[in-house]
């Protein structure tokens, strides 16, 4: 049953994202990216971390996926803007995605024993995420506040509309 | 039980995708919605280790990721809205101010 | 074959009741109400073998006039989400109703069962999660309807929805921190205990600002009067005014499914649940001395009875709210949200953790 669930999450979540490659309509981008994320919100959920499963569904599914539609809308292009068609990008891509692979294998190699561990139920718990975010992490926590309240002033202050005009 | 290494390949094939959309695409907004790709497939990778490692770490990050990328979203959002003001398009070639 | 076979009754009932419930307080409840406000009669047409009941036919033959009206896509819209955005809405607000425990667990021979859909250690956090999603129904239907109302009604109701969400989420803090659970059951569970030996723990009891926080919160996710300004329907142009036959119907049946969310919501959060004041499992336990015990499936039987009872009172108390103010202007809306309830929120949650700490 879980490994069914995982398939079909992991088929979802990467075909959303091949979609989004192909696609050239923002919206559609936009929206496949929506269904990818709440995809791997469900499979943090399998990974028994169903706080962060939650608030990845909220955050990431529910409100920036939200403020990214919303500039879509605003800037509402009547025709998609095709893909690139210099080739020396794609070709840079693939061997970048090339690298990339055999540099993750490389680094993966010797943790893959690790990923077998079993995880038990008391990781499940939002509340020992809470304990240790407020008691190890505080400092992170306050600054990550400070950071969130400065680039909401930044975000107004840029796409504020000047007085004089 | 699913084994961690599924977890950890569907991640790095997401990170993998998320690279090449990237490259592929011409427009701002999809270049950016393939960084939050990128993102995703890492707090992916963490959450995977923090379930294997038995330790609640991985998954703290995860939120600290989750947050930062909230704030980021705003800001770049932001600036795109602004560049588009100013020259009425997004396509990412056209940004060619300080090309000299 | 059991394992699966529970679960599944468990979600057809849960949907088949929130259905039937939507049906009548969105067409009954609304017109009946409405007409005793205006001092008329009301629809009392719909009659089975000349039988009219008050008029308790007339959702079904509503409902069946709805569904066969001619559903019209106008030829300038983006098909295939103005078809997806109505069953968008629809879903992620049915699916909310997985997370409300109808009652404690039942006995039936060696197996016990939770009167709950899906009783995860994060439901609260669910519900929450399933609301932000369900603005995508109303961005997509104003978007895809390629009409400059339409889009402007999607931009204003995801706007309000969005500024309301946070002071939904931050009304509930106090809550969590008093009964320290993210678990819908559990927090009722806690509600089941005696404040001074005789107030039942009720949500109202202990956080009364908490509650008229989250009640004008959830009064705005419903988008219903007085927060419609998404859609408007007698005077301003809303997000599904390209909107015909079913689907518009599912956005109407998702308004007055919302009304029953919310219901649901409040009862289980801070009006006790299925809790009966001073009944436990073996019967009530008076707290001026003196018990009547009762069988359990009497128990059982009063708990569920009990949670209806408060959902309908709950659900009458909207539509009462909706037919007797008028509508905010869009700046008195803003300003009531983030000026009024987040600061009021912030404060209940300092003044929550101060009494706590005590």
């Amino acid at each position: 049953m879980a490994h069914f669930l995982f398939f079909l999450l992991a088929i979802v979540c990467v075909g959303a994202v091949v979609g989004m490659i192909f696609s050239r309509n923002q919206a559609y981008n936009a929206l496949l990216l929506v269904l990818a994320f709440a995809a791997l919100g469900g499979i943090f959920g399998l990974l028994s971390a169903p706080f962060i499963a939650v608030v990845q569904i909220i955050i990431y599914a529910g409100a920036i996926m939200v403020l990214f539609i919303f500039v879509i809308m605003m800037i509402n292009l009547r025709e998609g803007i095709p893909p690139e068609k210099k080739k020396w990008t794609i070709y840079l891509s693939a061997v970048l995605a090339f690298i990339l692979i055999v540099e993750l294998i490389l680094a993966a190699r010797g943790s893959f024993q690790a990923l077998t561990g079993p995880g038990g139920e008391e990781i499940a718990s939002p509340k020992a995420l809470g304990k240790l975010l407020f008691t190890e992490y505080l400092y992170p926590f306050e600054i990550t506040s400070i950071l969130i309240i400065a680039a909401l002033v930044g975000a107004i202050i840029l796409v504020k509309k000047k007085e004089e005009e | 039980m699913i084994p961690g290494s599924y977890f950890f390949i569907l991640s790095v094939i997401l990170f993998i995708l998320g690279v090449i959309a990237f490259f592929v695409k011409r427009d701002l907004i999809t270049q950016f919605l393939s960084i939050e790709v990128m993102l995703n497939a890492g707090n992916l990778a963490f959450i995977a280790f923090a379930r294997a490692l038995n330790s609640l770490h991985g998954q703290v990050i995860v939120f600290f990721i989750i947050t930062v990328a909230a704030a980021e979203a705003a800001v770049g959002l932001a600036i795109i809205l602004l560049i588009f003001r100013q020259k009425k398009t997004i396509k990412s070639e056209d940004m060619n101010l300080m090309k000299g | 074959m059991i394992e699966f076979l529970i679960p599944l009754i468990k979600v057809i009932l849960a949907l088949v009741w929130l259905l039937l419930l939507t049906l009548y307080v969105a067409d009954w409840v609304e017109r009946k109400e409405s007409a005793i406000i205006h001092d008329r009669i009301g629809a009392n047409r719909a009659s089975i073998f000349g039988l009219r009941m008050i008029g308790l036919f007339q959702p079904f033959a509503d409902a069946i006039k709805m569904i066969f009206k001619e559903d019209f896509t106008p030829s300038f819209s983006r098909k295939f989400l103005h078809s997806l955005a109505p069953f968008l809405s629809f879903f992620f607000v049915a699916v909310t109703i997985a997370a409300i425990p109808f009652g404690d667990t039942i006995r039936i021979g060696s197996r016990i069962i939770k009167l709950q859909v899906l009783d995860i250690n994060v439901t609260l956090l669910f519900v929450l999660a399933m609301m932000s999603l369900g603005i995508y129904g109303v961005i997509l239907a104003g978007w895809a309807s390629n009409n400059r109302f339409s889009l402007l009604g999607g931009i204003r109701g995801a706007a309000q929805l969005i500024s309301y969400e946070v002071a939904f989420g931050l009304s509930l803090v106090g809550l969590i921190m008093i009964y320290p659970s993210l678990k819908l059951s559990s927090i009722v569970h806690s509600q089941g205990e005696l404040l001074f030996g005789f107030i039942p723990k009720w949500g109202i009891f202990l956080q009364p600002l908490g509650f008229i926080v989250f009640l004008f919160a959830a009064l705005a996710e419903t988008k219903r009067v007085p927060f419609d300004l998404p859609e408007g329907e007698s005077e301003i142009i809303g997000f599904y005014t390209e909107y015909s036959g079913l689907k518009w119907g599912l956005f109407m049946m998702t308004d007055g499914m919302e009304i029953v969310i919310v219901s649901t919501l409040m009862t289980t959060l801070f009006f006790g649940g299925w809790q009966v004041p001073w009944l436990q499992a073996d019967g009530f336990h008076w707290p001026w001395g003196g018990e009547w015990f009762l069988a359990s499936w009497i128990v059982v039987i009063l708990q569920v009875l009990a949670f209806n009872l408060k959902v309908f009172f709950f659900c009458w108390f909207q539509v009462l709210l909706r037919w007797t103010y008028p509508r905010f202007r869009y700046d008195q809306l803003m300003d009531l949200g983030w000026k009024l309830l987040i600061p009021l929120s912030l404060v209940n949650i300092v003044g929550t953790g101060i009494i706590m700490s005590l």
